[in-house]
């Protein structure tokens, strides 16, 4: 039975922005609790989605897989996405595997938050 | 870190996963999704497929899937030509954008395939065979960083998906086990249903040999089997001492109906007849392979008597098996409490007094005990069951004597028990 991923991972709405806790569920298959509070929030007319990893010290490859499906859930919905305080090694393996060719990096979750604004179509990467 | 060396790492901590995930993991439809996220993480690839070879031979069904349009999950069909072209091709990445004429048997799946998944582009069809048998086939779509898959890449997958095949065939392996033990168990109870009732039958047919005493066998095994479970018996166990005591008078099928049946006390000569009957009984049943232990030897005993003085051995105690004194007493209880062609049946109160005079020298103490102790709980409520009392049949239990006369023989054998366990110490 699927259960409401809301229980179990930790978001936060801010305007039309929706802020999503990494945290420790990446790297299992509870992870995909993830991807679907990312579809929920895209349904609910969230148009950025910033995911922190500050309570993330390491992704593997099924953390991978799951960021892989967040990036295709928010290309096809036309969304913004933003990866904030990812750590140097992390940053290092989604460059090799190709995820900063389609997310935003911000420093911190206020930095993404602050940066939204001045989001233009294309992403870029800031504050790394 | 040196770019390489994380990829390396990367990879390697993949692989490490892949093999926990299919040594560990119980649930094969976990097991398949969480390899598909570990080959598409360890190479950042958007988005696959897993597909089952099933065992009808004829499809390819989508077991796993990720970033492939919905729309997908219907069964490719895979013709025989196709399926020998899988397994001739074995590990190794086959285009559906470049069909060539190389593998011609390949084309329409490969193209039905690339159909299937829409939008989504599969860049690799990669077919599971798993010891010369093919158990599948994992899509792969794009790279996240655009870039084409390199041949150390391929290599990766490869191994990746031999695992992954591996992983699939052991757990198919494993539920063509279980599915065989199920039907095996499925079969011995089928098998126990039909010895039961042939039992049953037999029973039936024992007693209607003997007019007066119809439904006696059935009597005996149920009363047996109360006694045993009361006794602390393991369910197995008291199974087999129900039958044993459905059977106990098997050996008089052999006696003469005249001598069973007859309307008075029998003589001396047509008493050794009817004597004859446990040992009968005996040669009966050995030969046949009953599912429960000693039952031959609790028909042939089960007129010894604890001083020696019953037949046909003239066995003593311990000599006697406890089955065989457990059945002893059903037969002796039902004798008593149901009418015989020459006498009616005593009263209750008769039968405990009987208990109490006979314990030690024809009932074994602990046995008497036992059935005291199950007939007391059905008479005071303790048992939801009312087994004993419904076979002895309406009006013939007066609960406020029987209760007490019961409470005493049992508290009074109790003290026997104990003083002489105490004194073979
Ligand atoms: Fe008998």
């Amino acid at each position: 039975m699927a259960e409401p991923a809301s229980l179990f991972v930790r978001s936060r709405c801010v305007g039309t922005a929706a802020v999503i806790y990494a945290s420790d569920y990446l790297n299992k298959l509870s992870g995909e609790r993830i991807e679907r509070e990312c579809k929920r929030q895209l349904e609910c007319g969230c148009q950025t989605l910033v995911i922190d990893f500050r309570g993330t010290e390491l992704v593997n490859s099924i953390g991978v897989s799951i960021l892989l499906g967040v990036i295709d859930v928010a290309e096809k919905s036309g969304a913004q996405l933003i990866f904030s305080d990812v750590n140097t090694e992390t940053i290092q393996l989604f460059e090799m595997l190709g995820l900063t060719r389609h997310v935003a990096l911000a420093k911190d979750e206020d930095e993404a938050l602050t940066l939204l604004n001045e989001f233009a179509a294309p992403p870029q990467s800031f504050g790394h | 870190m040196e770019l390489p060396t994380q990829k390396l790492v990367h990879t390697f901590g993949a692989l490490a996963d892949l093999g926990q995930e299919i040594t560990d993991s119980s649930d094969v439809s976990e097991m398949v999704r969480t390899s598909l996220h570990l080959l598409l993480g360890a190479l950042g690839i958007r988005g696959g497929a897993i597909l089952e070879h099933m065992a009808d031979g004829q499809v390819l069904k989508l077991v796993a899937a990720r970033g492939i349009d919905e729309g997908f999950p219907e069964p490719l069909h895979i013709d025989d030509a196709a399926r020998v072209a899988l397994l001739n091709a074995g590990l190794s990445a086959l285009s559906p954008e470049r069909l060539t004429t190389d593998k011609p048997d390949l084309c329409a799946l490969l193209e039905e395939c690339k159909n299937a998944a829409g939008t989504f582009g599969i860049q690799l069809f990669v077919p599971m065979v798993v010891r010369g048998e093919l158990v599948g086939a994992v899509l792969l779509g794009g790279k996240a960083t655009g870039e084409s898959f390199t041949g150390e890449e391929c290599d990766i997958i490869f191994s990746m998906v031999r695992h992954i095949g591996v992983g699939i065939h052991t757990h198919r392996l494993l539920e063509q086990l279980e599915q065989r033990a199920e039907e095996n168990r499925r079969l011995y109870e089928d098998l126990r249903t039909i010895y039961r009732q042939t039992v049953r039958a037999f029973a039936a047919a024992i007693d209607i040999k003997d007019k007066y005493t119809q439904g006696h066998s059935e009597r005996v095994g149920k009363y047996s089997e109360i006694i045993a479970r009361e006794m602390g018996w393991a369910e197995e166990e008291v199974e087999g001492i129900a039958i044993a005591g459905y059977l106990h008078d098997i050996g008089k099928l052999v006696v003469e109906r005249d001598i069973i049946n007859a309307p008075y006390r029998i003589d001396a000569k047509q008493s050794s007849e009817l004597n004859r009957h446990p040992a009968a009984g005996f040669e009966i049943l050995s030969p046949i392979h009953h599912p429960y232990t000693d039952i031959p030897l609790m028909a042939k005993y089960h007129h010894e008597r604890l001083d020696g003085r019953g037949y046909p051995d003239g066995l003593t105690d311990k000599q006697i098996p406890l089955g065989a004194k457990i059945v002893s007493l059903a037969d002796s209880f039902d004798a008593m409490t149901t009418d015989r062609p020459y006498k009616t049946r005593r009263s209750l109160e008769d039968v405990i007094v009987d208990f109490r005079f006979n314990t030690g020298k024809q009932f074994d103490c602990e046995v008497v005990i036992a059935f005291c102790r199950a007939l007391l709980k059905e008479i005071n409520g303790e048992s939801k069951e009312r087994r004993i009392l419904k076979m002895l049949g309406k009006n013939y239990v007066e609960a406020e004597k029987i209760i007490p006369l019961l409470s005493e023989l049992i508290s009074e054998l109790d003290c026997i028990q104990i003083s002489s366990a105490a004194s073979s110490v």
